[in-house]
């Protein structure tokens, strides 16, 4: 009988890299098939629906690099939390604060109309920031567990949000939970005329050059680096890990506030309960698969943002359920997390001392 | 007809990567035998013995007991074939009595323990190889040696006839150590094998009846432990060359580098120092022995600066350290090499390179406006790999993949580039080979040499012996004396260290 066993690898090597979220990415496909099938739905005709719709005129091919940024703003946040081994779970109640903080700004009629534009950016990433060092100062100070908080605050933000936008905040002239719509010149400018893409987007892509910067250049990135791989080593040497986590926790909330204003300034101009279809939550899967590199988070967006758009046109024609996306999303992360194990691990079959 | 040996391994290969751990070892150990492993870090002892004890599978190559090929795909089947292994680090359950220790993974009657029965035969292994202990003291509350008596004890019990030892001695006392070698010996007599690994040449060749020598994964040289083999001959087969011993120059004694005034800490789970008084000036070595776990850690811990004390003062080359921090301490001109290497001292998953510069980062040499220099770190890293001679395949790779003695090599390299006037070494050359030790005991040496001191918290009376002015015993959170080097014996400082004799 031969078995299987596990070995500890010396070294990852670089292609690993590269084929490990292909390959969990192919895999979530295989085992979603499944439910493809009992959809009553053609497996290839509905994955190449799912694939190609979002990427067939040049319009959809726009549409999903807007729907791409979102992604990489959230997709950011996690992977700079995660480096230092700060749990950040609360991406999505993070976008949602930085969204409110912009549709407050961008409704004031006192401002000038020039400064609503930088105050609803700078005002979106402070109110991230803002809840993305609750749970940091409770971690740092009181050793309280970083998933259980910024996980819970998710829930705090969301509901409050709602409270409002069903209260004080309801825009008067709407029936439904809306806040009231922003000024005309808050809204970020267009770039490419008759398509939603917004000034959000290449702020989105200087966001992952500019994370990129902060953790291969800086000071700050290096001590990121060594708090996240060893908290006590890094102490030792004269590392102050509260204060790196807490400056970690602040640019993580502020990338996910980024990500709240974009989508308010740039999509809906105004905030209301479906801002975000958990845009926070794919930021955990497409930091993953980016195995934690800020240029890796642009193409895992951008995957992500494929199955997202392609998932209606799927539903459409082939009657497939657009929650396969989440579906996806989900066995993903899952998947990832399993093949992650072969960075550190070499699988080997059995062929062991014997005749 | 020749009987077949106890244990008998023929061809073993095992590659990792391109590295050849084992390239075609053949190893027999007789009944009764106690046989030395030997040879320096990465020659592929471990490897080895976690091929006959099923941690890994072998590439090659068969292994028989009493004649019989065997094979062993994981520990229970070593333990099924009688092959038993005490690591260097114990894997016991520390709330449980020493008794549930024995009991536990053994199977009862149906679902209920049978302690009567496991009474039975702890005190059947007592009696057989002088291995006494109190089977109700909880396992947490055993000495070291005590717990390495336990894991002996639990191999014995699943009915081991082969022990592998993998560098026991490394925290007993020489009485200890004296109590270990009556019990291996009592075990060969039985017609029992243990297979014996450790870097300390005196033991094996008090113990051991044959030494095999590895090399780069092979075996270099099997010797028969006779009158004609030597320390000095086993460590040039092992290394291939001479070892001349370091030689301590006499130095007058400096400035005060390090002075410790009735230090005290109160540690909850750890133990506390009480009324520490010390002075260390430039030139001097002081060794500080003592077995582990009787607050040389902490000291460490308030020397480097993470450990506040709750009482006294701490002066570091005439400035009093104040808010204990660890850059404070860095500072003041200390430098520390850490016990744990891989825990405290250097990060395994960060290239070698970020190690290398790790405490220092934020000097203006490698870093300017928060923004990293790494031209300036590259070239740094490299000069020290160049001139301690670390393996590593370039400044880029994953530290965790140097070997025990390389890694050490870094840790040194890196504090000493900083021209520390004070050093802490704790267990500096603990899992390292002869070769390894001789190049760090000569690196304190040469400080010792520029008017730098070293606090040396070692476990290695030979080591403390060898490079101490003075020598500090440590037991339960107090100094028990300090003796000067010509008036110090094995035998007292061994006393001292288990807390007989008076404390200073």
């Amino acid at each position: 009988m031969n078995g299987i066993r596990l070995e500890p690898r010396a070294q990852c090597p670089w292609w690993l890299n590269l084929l490990l979220p292909l390959a969990a990415v192919g895999a979530a496909l295989v085992l979603c098939s499944g439910l493809v099938v009992l959809a009553g739905a053609d497996v290839l005709g509905a994955y190449s629906k799912l694939f190609l719709s979002s990427l067939s005129t040049a319009f959809n091919r726009v549409e999903t690099v807007v729907k791409a940024a979102p992604l990489v703003f959230t997709g950011l946040a996690v992977a700079v939390a995660f480096r230092a081994k700060f749990w950040n779970i609360g991406a999505e109640g993070q976008l949602l604060a930085g969204a409110m903080a912009a549709a407050f700004i961008g409704g004031r009629a006192g401002l000038p109309a020039w400064s609503l534009v930088p105050l609803m950016i700078l005002g979106g990433a402070l109110a991230g920031a803002a809840f993305a060092l609750v749970p940091a100062v409770l971690k740092t100070r009181c050793k309280v567990d970083d998933v259980v908080t910024t996980l819970l605050l998710n829930f705090v933000v969301f509901y409050g949000m709602m409270a409002l936008l069903d209260g004080p905040w309801k825009d008067p002239l709407s029936g439904y939970p809306d806040s009231p719509d922003i000024r005309a010149e808050a809204e970020f400018p267009i770039l490419l005329r008759a398509t939603r893409l917004h000034l959000g987007v290449p702020l989105a892509g200087l966001a992952a050059a500019g994370v990129w910067l902060l953790l291969r250049h800086t000071t700050l990135g290096f001590e990121i680096d060594a708090v996240g791989e060893n908290p006590n080593a890094a102490r030792y040497a004269g590392i102050r890990i509260a204060t790196v986590t807490l400056l970690t926790a602040a640019v993580s909330g502020a990338l996910a506030g980024l990500a709240g204003v974009g989508e308010v300034a740039g999509i809906h101009f105004q905030v209301m309960a479906g801002l975000s279809p958990g845009y926070g939550y794919t930021g955990i899967v497409i930091a993953m698969l980016a195995r934690l590199n800020p240029i890796g988070v642009l193409p895992a967006a951008v995957f992500f943002a494929v199955i997202i758009t392609g998932a209606e046109a799927m539903s459409r024609a082939t009657g497939v359920p657009v929650f396969l996306a989440d579906v996806i999303q989900g066995l993903a992360l899952i998947t990832m997390l399993a093949a992650l194990m072969l960075t550190q691990y070499r699988i080997r079959r059995d062929r062991a001392a014997h005749e | 007809m020749e009987s077949p040996p106890l244990l008998e391994m023929r061809g073993i290969a095992k590659r990792f990567g391109d590295v050849r751990a084992n390239d075609g070892v053949d190893l027999t150990l007789e009944y009764g035998e106690i046989l030395g492993l030997l040879g320096e870090n990465g020659a592929g002892k471990t490897t080895l013995m976690n091929i006959l004890f099923g941690v890994y599978a072998a590439d090659a190559g068969r292994i028989a007991i009493d004649g019989r090929a065997v094979r062993i795909q994981s520990s229970a089947d070593a333990l099924a074939h009688g092959v038993g292994m005490v690591h260097q680090h114990f894997h016991l359950v520390p709330p449980l009595t020493v008794l549930e220790n024995l009991m536990v993974g053994q199977s009862g009657r149906g679902l209920r323990l049978d302690r009567s029965f496991a009474l039975t035969r702890m005190y059947e292994i007592e009696r057989r190889f002088c291995l006494q202990l109190p089977p109700d003291a909880r396992a947490a509350d055993l000495t070291i040696g005590e717990q390495q008596r336990l894991e002996i004890m639990k191999a014995l019990i699943r009915g081991a006839r082969i022990l592998i030892l993998d560098e026991p001695t490394a925290s007993l006392t020489p009485q200890e150590v004296e109590g270990l070698f009556t019990a291996l010996r009592m075990m060969a007599a039985r017609r029992m094998g243990v297979i014996f690994i450790s870097h300390k040449l005196h033991e094996i060749l008090a113990v051991t009846t044959r030494v095999v020598i590895m090399q780069q994964g092979r075996v270099a040289a099997a010797v028969l432990n006779d009158d004609t083999v030597s320390k000095k001959r086993l460590a040039e087969l092992m290394t291939g060359h001479e070892i001349t011993p370091p030689v301590k120059a006499s130095t007058a004694p400096g400035r005060v580098r390090l002075r410790i005034e009735n230090l005290e800490t109160r540690g909850g789970a750890r133990p506390s120092l009480k009324g520490i008084r010390l002075e260390v000036r430039g030139g001097e070595i002081l060794g500080i022995a003592g077995v582990s776990g009787n607050g040389q850690a902490e000291l460490a811990d308030v020397i480097a600066g993470v450990l506040p004390p709750s009482g006294g003062t701490l002066e570091i080359n005439g400035k009093a350290v104040s808010r204990f921090t660890p850059r404070e301490v860095q500072a003041l001109e200390a430098g520390r090499i850490p016990e744990d290497r891989m825990g405290t001292g250097l990060i395994t998953g960060l290239p070698l390179r970020s190690c290398m510069v790790l405490p220092r980062i934020r000097e203006p040499r490698f870093s300017r406006w928060g923004f990293l220099n790494h031209r300036a770190i590259g070239r740094f890293a490299d000069q020290q790999i160049r001139s301690f001679g670390i393996k590593a395949a370039g400044n880029q790779v994953r530290t965790g993949t140097l070997s025990g003695g390389n890694l050490q090599k870094a840790l040194l390299a890196r504090e000493l580039a900083w021209e520390p006037t004070l050093l802490l070494a704790a267990q500096p050359t603990r899992g390292l080979d002869v070769a390894a030790a001789r190049f760090v005991h000569q690196r304190f040496l040469d400080l010792r040499g520029r008017d730098g001191a070293i606090v040396l918290i070692s476990e290695d009376l030979e080591e403390v012996f060898a490079l101490s002015d003075r020598i500090a015993v440590m037991f339960e959170g107090r100094i028990m004396d300090v003796l000067d080097i010509g008036d110090a014996t094995v035998a007292q400082v061994g006393l001292l260290m288990a807390g007989v004799g008076e404390a200073a």
